[in-house]
């Protein structure tokens, strides 16, 4: 059984709804972590060490958060800043993330037309979150295109909200227990886009 | 005397050994005394007599009891009540008499029917309000509902005075005038008593709202407890004398005049002063109902008896359940609304006795029926038991269904203990975030001027426990305690750890030493006074000396933190070294040179580690 490790930024968690739902829905599995960024550190005084230990005790990396300017929160940033140092998580001797499985978990305003070349957004999610594939390639970490749960904007019905937490809660539990397709997986342009082909069933 | 102190001590006795029995069965403490009555009472161990003037006296806790209820409701709150009181309470009291009315006129004369009609349309404020509060009910939405009743209960109680002797059909007793030591009411023409009766209330009112504060703030100042505690009898014996002596419910003068000092910052004074009173009186009295159950008569006429019980609680119930019902009352609360109040109240023994006395009723008839009121009121903390137990669990499974976020800042009662130069910015930041924390105080200055400019503030001492108490510790969820005197915090911590388990704790500490002593009570959320200012202050140095803004502010963050880091070590050296100091002064010379020795450990080199341009391969 691997280790996950959610590390969680929503600077205005009480009032969302959808991360809300993502969090509660696996926040009791065994195995895994979840570690609210602003609810740790609201000073943003991150404790570079203690966030280093928590890596290194899982062995897959989940970012969770609101996918603000095609970018991170605030927080979520200054962890990449801080925690990912050199000579641990990158250069010639910085090898502690090495192998580690990551990716995101975002939410975005926009629907899934919105992001494309002929979109609002002019370019895909995937294209959209290349620097934090970069990041990962650095690192030496096994990166996974993002869960993205998109149009929030337009307002979730409470069904769709319950689907995607059910769709993160088994995506979860599967690269658990390791019974995902890691191959087909890299390939897509979304985690969540067809999980039935990705998880075999166990 | 001897003979007065081995009574009280036999009722106070018979208290102290019943009430906490009753407790522990869980019956509650209004059962307890009932059952002592009965146990010393005549057909018990027989050690008391005299039972109805003990009664008549200590129905004086009721008028108590309805200050003190009065205090908890401002006058604007009792506008929002008064569709339920004149709509519920009327209905019940119209209700109610009409039906017993009718049922009794298959047996008795009109005049008579109509006469114990009115009496048993009455409920137990007593019993009832007590129970209430005891299970914590009185705030809740049934509660309300009951309190409206209860409370038009007690006004038609003038109206009724006022009407039986018209159902008069037998001579006239002499003794009928309810009169007063001072003057007699009755005597002037129905207009001017009317005046009279008006001029009283706003008597009241203008005592109340303007009269008082200067009057108990000359008595606060004295800083003699005891004059307090006189000046709060004072006024509440005053009022009542005043209301007899009008023809008035003194139990709804004092009411009034509870109500007009609720807004007051004295308003915890009084009802800590007043309480213990209230308690003793109520106990006496509720002990005195229950010794005069007389049980020669019920054995007598024991089928008689019960089947009344039971016609007047049915009677009672199922006319609250139609009101319930008509008011769209939620169904989940009319049961208990129906259970509440469906027994005679204490107010049936005066007007048993006063319809008697005025040739209304025939002294079988009064007999029979006050052991039928008695016996209801013994039963009613039973009802509310059984009820309990059957439908409650169920009632709180669907709140508990209900979504979590419905939680109100004012339900989460916080209290701010002392309001000075720390607690006053900390009280406007909390009220900004939509806090209203209760604010006590024991400057005087203080008090005034906050007031003034619409804080609720209350002056007392806040380490006593009636103050605390009355403040609602009991509920608090936090106390935030930003007294300036160490010793007197220190003594607070201990008396909330004692007597409120439960409520967190958040303290100002004078200096480190202080925040030690507080670290040896297991206290956790600990603020130094100073050191927020010192560390802000030592950001605009550093900035003054030329450091880049967000670097100086930086260095107060990091050496926060690091500071929080080595309090724990601190301690553990203090407490280990205490013994070899001789004076103050040493140790905290040893604590400094402590503080110093570890702040040369301090390793700020994690400050700018990420955020250096230069490769660090190079």
């Amino acid at each position: 059984m691997k280790k996950i490790l959610i590390l969680f930024g929503h600077p205005a968690f009480r009032r969302s709804t959808m991360n809300a739902a993502l969090r509660e829905a696996v926040e009791t599995l065994d195995g895994v972590t979840v570690h609210d960024l602003y609810a740790s550190y609201p000073d943003f005084l991150i404790d570079v060490r203690h966030e280093q230990h928590l890596c290194e005790a899982h062995d897959i990396i989940v970012f969770q958060h609101p996918f603000y300017w095609y970018s991170t929160p605030a927080i979520t940033k200054e962890w990449f800043d801080l925690v990912l140092e050199h000579a641990w998580a990158y250069g010639s001797t910085g090898n502690a993330l090495k192998g580690k499985i990551t990716f995101q978990a975002i939410t975005a305003g926009g629907s899934l037309e919105h992001y494309g070349k002929d979109g609002l957004n002019r370019f895909t999610i995937r294209e959209l979150t290349i620097p934090y594939r970069a990041t990962a390639s650095l690192c030496g970490m096994d990166w996974l295109p993002p869960f993205a749960v998109l149009g929030i904007h337009q307002g979730l019905p409470e069904s769709e909200r319950v689907r995607h937490a059910e769709d993160y809660r088994r995506t979860l539990i599967a690269l658990r227990d390791e019974r995902v397709d890691l191959d087909r997986a890299r390939a897509g342009e979304r985690l969540n886009q067809d999980l039935n082909s990705l998880i075999k069933e166990g | 005397m001897e003979a007065f102190l081995l009574k009280l001590l036999i009722f106070l006795g018979a208290a102290t050994i019943a009430v906490p029995l009753a407790r522990k069965c869980k019956l509650g403490s209004v059962l307890g005394y009932l059952i002592a009555g009965i146990v010393i009472g005549p057909f018990g161990l027989s050690l008391i007599d005299n039972i109805e003037a003990i009664m008549h006296f200590t129905e004086f806790g009721v008028v108590m009891m309805l200050f003190l209820v009065g205090l908890e409701l401002k006058p604007s709150l009792l506008w929002q009540m008064r569709t339920p009181i004149l709509g519920m309470g009327g209905s019940q009291v119209l209700l109610s008499f009409i039906a017993i009315g009718v049922v009794c006129a298959f047996f008795l004369p009109w005049q008579q029917s109509a006469a114990i009609g009115m009496i048993l349309a009455l409920s137990s404020t007593a019993i009832v309000l007590s129970t209430l509060r005891e299970k914590g009910l009185m705030n809740t939405s049934p509660g309300q509902s009951i309190f409206s009743v209860l409370l038009f209960q007690d006004l038609a109680v003038i109206p009724m005075l006022a009407l039986l002797p018209l159902l008069a059909t037998a001579a006239m007793h002499t003794d009928t005038h309810h009169g007063s030591a001072l003057f007699d009411i009755a005597a002037l023409p129905a207009y001017l008593r009317l005046i009279v009766v008006l001029l009283s209330i706003g008597f009241i009112y203008v005592l109340g709202k303007y009269g008082s504060r200067p009057i108990f703030q000359a008595i606060a100042a004295a800083r003699v407890r005891e004059v307090f505690v006189a000046a709060a009898l004072a006024l509440v014996i005053g009022i009542s004398l005043l209301m007899t002596a009008v023809g008035l419910s003194p139990a709804l003068g004092t009411f009034i005049a509870g109500v007009v000092l609720a807004d007051s910052e004295y308003r915890h004074e009084l009802e800590s002063d007043i309480e213990p009173f209230k308690g003793l009186l109520l106990g006496i009295f509720f002990i005195s109902i229950g010794a005069s159950l007389n049980f020669t008569l019920i054995g007598a006429q024991l089928g008689m008896i019960g089947g009344l019980v039971a016609g007047l609680i049915v009677i009672k119930a199922v006319v609250l359940l139609v009101i319930a019902k008509i008011f769209k009352m939620p169904v989940s609360e009319r049961l208990l609304f129906s259970v509440a109040l469906a027994q005679g109240g204490e107010f049936a023994f005066v007007l048993f006795q006063f319809a008697r006395g005025n040739g209304v009723l025939p002294q079988t008839v009064t007999e029979t029926l006050i052991s039928v009121v008695a016996i209801s009121m013994f039963l009613a903390p039973l009802l509310f038991l059984l009820y309990e137990r059957i439908f409650a669990p169920k009632r709180q499974k669907t709140a508990a269904a209900r979504a979590p976020d419905a939680i109100e800042a004012e339900e989460r009662p916080v209290i701010l203990a002392g309001f000075g130069r720390l607690g006053t910015d900390l009280g406007r930041m909390l009220m900004s975030a939509g806090i209203r924390p209760v604010i006590l105080d024991h400057n005087e200055a203080n008090v005034d001027v906050l007031r003034r400019f619409g804080f609720k503030v209350y002056y007392g001492d806040v380490t006593r426990l009636d103050l605390l108490e009355s403040a609602g510790a009991g509920e608090a969820e936090l106390i935030i305690i930003t007294l300036g005197d160490h010793d007197k915090s220190i003594e607070l911590v201990k008396l909330l750890q004692k007597h409120y388990p439960n409520i967190k704790i958040a303290v100002n500490a004078v200096d480190r030493a202080a925040a030690f002593e507080f670290m040896d009570l297991g206290i956790t959320t600990i603020r130094r006074e100073t050191f927020g200012t010192a560390l802000t202050l030592g950001q605009d140095a550093l900035q003054l000396l030329g450091f880049d803004p967000y670097a100086a502010y930086k260095v107060r963050r990091l050496f926060r933190k690091k500071d929080k880091e080595t309090m724990p070590e601190l301690y553990r050296i203090h407490r280990q070294d205490e013994d070899k100091y001789v004076t103050m002064y040493q140790q905290h010379n040893a604590n400094l040179a402590d503080l110093m020795t570890k702040d040369r450990e301090i390793d700020m080199t994690e400050l700018d580690q990420a955020w250096t341009a230069a490769n660090p391969e190079t």
